[in-house]
């Protein structure tokens, strides 16, 4: 399995969201998704989920340009909530279940579950970081061969974010890719073992992170204030 | 567990089992987590986890039963001889941090017998 970005490109009207981002992801690698807000890195990721279409250049699963069968094997969570208030958790489970062929309602459970998610909550009384936790349930409740999730980690408490790590190590495995965006380098440090920079859109290299540490002694906290600000630690 | 993320993560997890196994709270022979468990466990890439037990195993602190997991050594010396070579780098450190404050040998042995001792909560 192999996910490529072939010089994809996406212009707005008036602004380039990203210029010919090349770079090729494999099987059993936690990607950090990195870069300042407005990098584009959302851009990036919905060309792959299938969701905008790139202007030129072209993202191939398996050698095949992405269309809608590969959105079965990709799953894309957005920082946008795109639930219903009048929806329950439980709802929600079979709402992405008549949506999805992938969906296990039993993974679903499970991971509630680990979370203390209550299927009978309502939508419209769950704080942020229950909101939060709810998005990835539904996202890694799919058997999907590639799961995206932008900034899971924004505007949700300690404890929460550990949860949420918690599940994408549970779901991570030698057969899938997942590729988690975040302004939040630290914590990504442990979790993650190869990271992406984008910068104006642009690629701006791809890191092992432990190799990072082990050849160079830096995390990837200095090596994105490398990248971006261009000043090395002492 | 807080990762001190300048230098390699599997490391301070080897250290961390180490110590474990060290001071008994993982037992000689006893089954070790699967790598999968051990990066929930520890937080850490799965990866990561991998490289953690390719390195104790390395070291001889476990070993693995093909299709059974991994397990600590039942071997007591290399226990004892592992808690020296911790002991050891506790002391180099200790020593170059003392030598950096201009303190001799002989005025850190006095420091060390005029000290309370650690009270452990």
């Amino acid at each position: 399995m192999k996910l490529e970005s072939i010089n994809v490109t996406k212009k707005f009207p008036g602004k380039v969201a990203i210029e010919n981002i090349s770079m090729t992801l494999e099987p059993g690698h936690i990607y950090a998704l990195l870069g300042p807000n407005g990098s584009g890195k959302t851009t990036w990721m919905k060309t792959v989920a299938g969701l905008i279409k790139a202007t030129s250049g072209e993202v191939k699963f398996n050698d095949v340009a992405v269309n809608t069968d590969s959105r079965k094997k990709i799953a894309y969570m957005s920082t946008e909530p795109y639930f219903y208030d009048w929806m329950t958790v439980g709802d929600v489970g079979k709402y992405y279940q008549d949506f999805f062929d992938d969906f296990s309602m039993e993974k679903y459970d499970e991971l509630l579950a680990g979370m203390n998610l209550d299927k009978k909550l309502k939508i419209k009384t769950l704080s942020s970081g229950m909101m939060a936790k709810l998005k990835i349930a539904v996202t890694m409740g799919r058997n999907a061969d590639v799961y995206m999730l932008d900034e899971p980690l924004n505007g949700i408490d300690l404890i929460a974010r550990d949860e949420v790590m918690r599940m994408v190590l549970t779901s991570a495995s030698e057969d899938n890719i997942m590729i988690i965006s975040s302004h939040l380098v630290e914590e990504l440090e442990a979790l993650v073992d190869r990271a992406i920079f984008i910068q104006d859109g642009h690629f701006a290299g791809m890191y092992d992170v432990e190799q990072l540490r082990v050849m160079e002694s830096i995390s990837l906290a200095d090596k994105y204030r490398e990248v971006y600000s261009g000043v090395r630690e002492a | 567990m807080k990762y001190d993320t300048n230098a390699p993560i599997y490391l301070q997890v080897v250290d961390a089992i180490k110590l474990d196994i060290i001071n008994g709270k993982i037992s000689p022979g006893e089954k070790l987590p699967s790598g999968r468990d051990l990066a929930v466990l520890y937080t850490i890439n799965p990866n990561t986890s991998a490289r953690v037990y390719t390195e104790l195993e390395a070291q001889g602190i476990c070993y693995t039963k093909r299709g059974m997991g991994t397990y600590a050594t039942e071997d007591l010396k290399r226990i004892k001889a592992c808690r020296d070579e911790m002991a050891n780098e506790t002391l180099n450190k200790f020593l170059v941090s003392l030598k950096q404050l201009g303190i001799s040998k002989e005025e850190a042995i006095d420091m060390i017998n005029q000290a309370n001792d650690i009270c452990i909560l």
